[in-house]
């Protein structure tokens, strides 16, 4: 690395230091990494409401908050980390860096309304913060009538608007990144040289642009309703409070893979390069995200098994929840299989990216417990639940999350990181999350229903288990945390290709890349994951 | 900036990170495309609530389109279509470079709207004057009194059928989505005529206009399917 | 506390909860045996061929079919058995036998309000008698509710505007929680009551004892003052029954001062006793023991304020 001593190369941060430069950016690195603040302070917020009211639930009674405060912490907690945090982290962030670099491209097909996009979810975000601020919100993330659009004391028009204002962001975002994938390809980049990221990417966005809609509206009938008292849900009006539900997991459901699918981008990613290997059955992995992505709109019932939906809508809905498990099943044994004759670095992206596949496994498979009818009648509602969907999202996506975030953090910052504290904060993250979420399945199976801040004391051992987890998991996160923004000050440069992976992203464009991604015409002639290709170990 | 641009024909209204005018053309027709997508399922959810209730509560939905003005509803129909013929006027002129055509076509066209929008105000108005609007001044007496005076003569109507709000709910919420999109459309086309008139656009470059087009008959569309399902049913 | 001691899986109160655990015990096996092996695989590969191993590794492994194949197959036959058998069970357990007892439940924000064949009322507990199927039919007054038997393993939610149906077979007696499991706003988490599965025989005293019902009808009340009368004696006699009590006799002392351990005196208003019954040693009343304890979480706040309301009507003191 000779490249440190002689003058640093103009680069997209350096590009232009005036607030101005980044408030009306069109340039999609700048865009993710606004996105990169602005989530990771929504995270901040999540994440410090479920410290606070673990607190509380380390005991059976209630002895530090009052129920309504309980209330709208889990409801701020579970809005922030789904709609601010966990749907918009990948695509949002790395999806904006890297879907335009990883094929080749100048930006995204339409870098204005990409601008656009980040106001807007910061717009959603305002407004749901003036929520939190102007007395909070208590109807659960759910949002279910008649309760939010009638009975609930809070802010639901608020949190309501700022849920629908952001659901446009991820809609735009979406259509870029189709528009982008599909168009602006570099010559050579064919759809079987894609990335499996873009892949992922691609089925995401098509989900984004076909779901969100739904909830949009849905969302808009309950600020409707709540404001002006129009009835489509108000059982005294002649509504119909499960039609709700129907349209709510319409898109729910769908958005459930809208956060895992661009984890299985990045953790294709990282598999590959940290076992220098192409993925195994790139094709059915490939494919198997749109499979995911279609299946996925018909099984929003699974939800409402005790809602009083027909059982024989239950028996379709059951069936086919299954069927997504299938290509889901493909993915995991294929990145197994990706492991065998590797050779292997447990670098922090990979021991974040493995920690993914088991954590992952075992919220996938209690899935599986969800979908079979007569025992979700018994778990519905339950701890079981909650630690199902924290095990696929957190131990999952968020795992996925911080492994991408790590794997091209040099990309990002032009920096290393300590690759030691990375790897300390990734092992105590995974060690503290399983601590944390394992009791919550013994919990729900005997019964302890959720939202509920005072319960029976025979609960309480699995409770206090979980609460001191949490903090163990927290201490990993601030160490994670530490590390990455010390990096940025004090971090060694990184070079153009640190972990020698393979893509253009790494091996066309400088780290940071340049303000119009790459200084040359980019052209590939390769197979994607082609770690048997000299050029990648040369030092250029 | 040493930044490569592969010396294939430049126009001016190229953007920088396209590689060429037809990469550009065509990305901004799948963006519009799925645009178009995203709104179908957007009215889809509302499509869903209306044929659920319909079900659920025909005798609502019987009396409450018998309060419906058809005759206006239908003149709004033929004026909707009206501006559709005329947006496609617009687009013809572009093609022909005629700058004034354009403009006068798109006068023309937010001209109808205006007419629509008048004629929605007169109806709206009416629905407030028979206290017919959920939440904001339903009046169950007087709602009873219009359906009963608006029923065909040989049906006697004695108590409001169950889930009448919910069908003016809809009403409401349908047709308030379908003006708000007439709204955003006048906005845009007000935008379109200013950058016209400055003779952003040629025979060659019109992108704005036809997409425009596209994005008018599908809120033209969505009216047409709106006036059976609200007035005729 | 023992740790081996702590129970770790719900009570078994009827047959059907034995076959859904049977269920469960099955797709347990399945996800331990993927999460093991997966998990094992993976640990070995990471240890075999980490990068400073001199494992052989043959330029490159090509993509066979046989993994999708059976990594596609193996797992659908798994899950049709889930699928198949947890329909079965769940449409086994759908309709209610025809000899089943019918009982009425009314949900409400945030109570449980029962009604029996013979007219008698319950507030949160249900008293059953063994052996006899009881059939449910729900509804709410209000938003939704869940009625949750996890002994039973069977939940159906509450839903306004119309009547679900809930069956259940308790085959021992004994006492069983009683959840509400949808979010019904802010006391979601108190509205939680007992089943109590008992003789027939005291079924039948049960169901012909006055007292108990109407007590509960009394609780069921709209009017607050009805109401928090029926709290007042279920909750607060006991100690506050006048001289002789463990606590001090406050049933008609609403709106008077009243003096502390401290030496300071406090007026009985709608706040001070709010807060005696949720904090009651914030102000020790002079001349007690700081007996009585903290009402939170059993109480709910409309249960405080008909107490409230209650003490109010009878107090003698000038308001
Ligand atoms: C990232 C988010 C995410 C993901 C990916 C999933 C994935 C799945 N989920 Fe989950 N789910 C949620 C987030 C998610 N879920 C949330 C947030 C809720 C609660 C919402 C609320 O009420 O607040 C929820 C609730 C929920 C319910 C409703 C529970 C209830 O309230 O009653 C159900 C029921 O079917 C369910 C099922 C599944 C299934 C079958 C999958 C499958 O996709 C999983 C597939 C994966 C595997 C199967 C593992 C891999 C397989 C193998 C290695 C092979 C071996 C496998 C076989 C034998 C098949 N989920
Ligand atoms: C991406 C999604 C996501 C993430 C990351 C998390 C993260 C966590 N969640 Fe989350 N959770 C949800 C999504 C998520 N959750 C959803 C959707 C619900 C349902 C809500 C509803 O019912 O409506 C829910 C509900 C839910 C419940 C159930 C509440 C109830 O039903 O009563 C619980 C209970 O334990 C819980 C716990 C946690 C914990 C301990 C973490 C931990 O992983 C968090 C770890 C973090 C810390 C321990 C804090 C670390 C400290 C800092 C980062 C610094 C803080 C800074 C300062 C103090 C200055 N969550
Ligand atoms: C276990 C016995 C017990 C029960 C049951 C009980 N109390 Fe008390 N209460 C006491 C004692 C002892 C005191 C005096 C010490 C104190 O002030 O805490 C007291 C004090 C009070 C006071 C303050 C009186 C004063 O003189 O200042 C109020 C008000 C009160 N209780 C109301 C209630 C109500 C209402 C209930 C029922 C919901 C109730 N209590 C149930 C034991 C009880
Ligand atoms: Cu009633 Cu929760
Ligand atoms: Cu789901």
């Amino acid at each position: 690395m000779n490249e440190s001593t002689t003058k640093p190369k103009p680069n997209y941060i350096t590009a232009g230091n005036t607030a101005k430069s980044w408030l009306l950016t069109v340039d999609h690195k700048r865009i993710g990494l606004m996105y990169l603040l602005g989530m990771t302070f929504f995270f901040l917020i999540g994440a410090t409401a479920a410290a606070l009211f673990r607190f509380e639930l380390a005991t059976h009674n209630a002895n530090v908050f009052a129920n309504d405060t309980y209330n709208r912490l889990f409801t701020m907690h579970g809005i922030l980390m789904v709609f601010f945090f966990l749907i918009p982290a990948v695509p949002g962030v790395l999806g904006n860096f890297l879907v335009p670099l990883m094929i080749g491209a100048k930006d995204v097909a339409f870098p204005r309304l990409n601008l656009a996009s980040w106001y807007i979810y910061m717009l959603g975000g305002t407004f749901t913060l003036g929520a939190i601020v102007l007395g909070g919100i208590d109807t659960g993330w759910t949002f279910y009538t008649p309760y939010s659009s009638v009975y609930a004391d809070s802010q639901v028009i608020l949190a309501g608007t700022g849920v629908f204002i952001t659901g446009f962001s991820s809609i735009l975002t979406g259509l870029n990144f189709i528009v982008t994938i599909h168009k602006m390809r570099a010559p050579g980049m064919t759809w079987m040289r894609l990335p499996l990221f873009i892949w992922a990417q691609y089925a995401t966005s098509i989900i984004n642009v076909l779901g969100t809609p739904v909830i949009a509206i849905t969302l808009l009938l309950v600020v409707f309703e709540r404001a002006l008292g129009f009835g489509i849900f108000d059982p005294q009006k002649g509504g119909d409070p499960v039609l709700y539900q129907h349209l709510f997991w319409f898109y729910s459901h769908p958005a459930v893979y809208i956060m895992i699918l661009p984890g299985f981008g990045v953790v294709s990613e990282v598999l590959a390069c940290f076992s220098r290997k192409r993925i195994y059955g790139y094709e059915f992995v490939a494919f198997s995200s749109l499979a995911i992505a279609a299946i996925g709109f018909f099984v929003w019932g699974h939800h409402m098994f005790t809602s009083s939906q027909s059982p024989y809508a239950g028996l379709i809905f059951s069936i086919l929840t299954y069927l997504v498990g299938i290509p889901t099943a493909i993915k995991i044994f294929n990145w197994t299989a990706t492991l065998y004759k590797g050779s292997i670095l447990l670098s922090a992206p990979m021991i974040y990216a493995l920690g993914f596949i088991g954590l992952f496994l075992v919220g996938g498979l209690t899935g599986l417990f969800l979908a079979t009818m007569a025992i979700n009648v018994h778990l519905h509602d339950t701890y079981f639940v909650v630690a199902h969907f924290h095990y696929v999202m957190v131990g999952g996506m968020m795992m996925a999350w911080l492994s991408g975030l790590h794997f091209w953090w040099p990309k990002m910052f032009g920096k290393m990181y300590n690759e030691f504290w990375a790897r300390v904060g990734a092992v105590i993250i995974f060690f503290g999350f399983n601590f944390t979420f394992f009791p919550q399945f013994i919990a729900g199976y005997m019964g302890m229903p959720r939202r509920y801040h005072v319960y029976d004391i025979e609960y309480q051992p699995f409770q206090m288990l979980s609460t001191v987890g949490a903090y163990f998991m927290g201490v990993g996160l601030i160490i994670c945390f530490v590390t990455l923004v010390s990096s940025i000050f004090k971090g060694k440069p990184a070079g153009k290709n640190p972990f020698k992976a393979t893509g253009v992203e790494w091996n066309q464009a400088d780290s940071p890349p340049d303000q119009h991604n790459f200084t040359s015409p980019v052209k590939v002639d390769v197979e994607a994951y082609d770690y048997t290709d000299e050029r990648i170990y040369q030092d250029t | 900036m040493s930044h490569a641009v592969t010396d294939t024909e430049h126009k001016p209204y190229q953007q920088h990170h396209f590689e060429n005018m037809e990469q550009q053309t065509q990305s901004t027709l799948l963006g519009i495309w799925l645009f178009m997508a995203q709104e179908i399922l957007f009215f889809g959810g509302l499509f869903a609530a209306y044929t659920i209730y319909r079900i659920l509560y025909p005798a609502a939905w019987a009396a409450g389109a018998s309060t419906q003005n058809v005759f206006l509803g239908m003149v709004n129909t033929i004026v909707l279509i009206g501006s559709s013929v005329s947006i496609v006027m617009a687009v013809h002129s572009a093609r022909h470079d005629d700058r004034k055509a354009i403009l006068k076509w798109f006068a023309v066209t937010l001209l109808l709207g205006s007419v629509f929008f008048g004629i929605k105000a007169i109806e709206y108005g009416t629905k407030w004057d028979h206290q017919l609007v959920p939440g904001l001044n339903w009046n169950n007496e007087h709602a009873l009194h219009t359906i009963q005076e608006h029923a065909p003569k040989n049906v006697e109507i004695l108590e409001l059928p169950k889930g009448i709000q919910i069908y003016y709910s809809l009403y409401f919420v349908m047709t308030g989505m379908h003006a708000l999109h007439m709204v955003i459309g006048f906005g845009l086309a007000f935008w379109i005529m200013a950058k016209t008139a400055r003779g952003r656009f040629n025979a060659e470059y019109y992108p704005h206009i036809e997409y425009f087009g596209l994005y008018w008959h599908f809120v033209d569309i969505v009216w047409i399917f709106l006036f059976p399902l609200l007035y005729l049913v | 506390m023992n740790l081996l001691a702590v129970k770790t899986r719900p009570v078994v109160a009827s047959d059907y909860a034995e076959e859904v655990d049977a269920l469960y015990n099955y797709l347990l096996g399945v996800s331990v045996f993927f999460t093991v092996a997966i998990c094992s695989v993976i640990v070995f590969f990471a240890i075999r061929y980490r990068r400073q191993s001199d494992a052989d590794r043959p330029e490159a492994t090509k993509d066979g079919k046989l993994l999708e194949i059976l990594g596609s197959v193996i797992p659908f036959i798994l899950v049709m058995i889930m699928f198949f058998w947890g329909a079965k069970l769940y449409f086994d357990a759908y309709m209610p036998p025809k000899d089943a007892m019918e009982i009425l439940v009314t949900g409400k924000q945030w109570m449980w309000k029962m009604q029996h064949p013979n007219g008698k009322r319950e507030i949160n507990d249900l008293h059953v008698p063994v052996g006899v199927p009881i059939k449910l039919t729900m509804t709410s007054e209000d938003v939704i509710h869940s009625f949750y038997l996890p002994d039973f393993r069977k939940k159906m939610d509450v839903v306004p505007g119309k009547y679900t149906q809930m069956w259940f077979h308790p085959r021992e007696e004994g006492v069983y929680h009683l959840f509400c499991a949808e979010y019904c706003g802010s006391e979601h988490a108190l509205m939680v009551g007992r089943l109590h599965v008992v003789s027939p025989a005291k079924y039948e005293e049960f169901l012909s004892s006055g007292g108990m019902g109407a007590m509960a009808e009394a609780a069921a009340s709209d009017d607050p003052v009805v109401a928090g009368k029926a709290v007042w004696e279920a909750n607060c006699v006991i100690c506050h029954s006048g001289p002789g009590g463990i606590g001090p006799n406050i049933h008609k002392a609403f709106g008077s001062m009243r003096e502390l351990e401290t030496g300071e005196s406090i007026l009985m208003d709608d706040d001070y006793v709010r807060n005696s019954i949720l904090n009651p040693n914030d102000d020790i009343a002079k001349g007690y023991p700081a007996a009585m304890t903290s009402f939170k979480g059993q109480l709910n706040s409309t249960q405080i304020s008909q107490v409230i309301a209650y003490l109010k009507s009878v107090s003698e003191a000038d308001q």
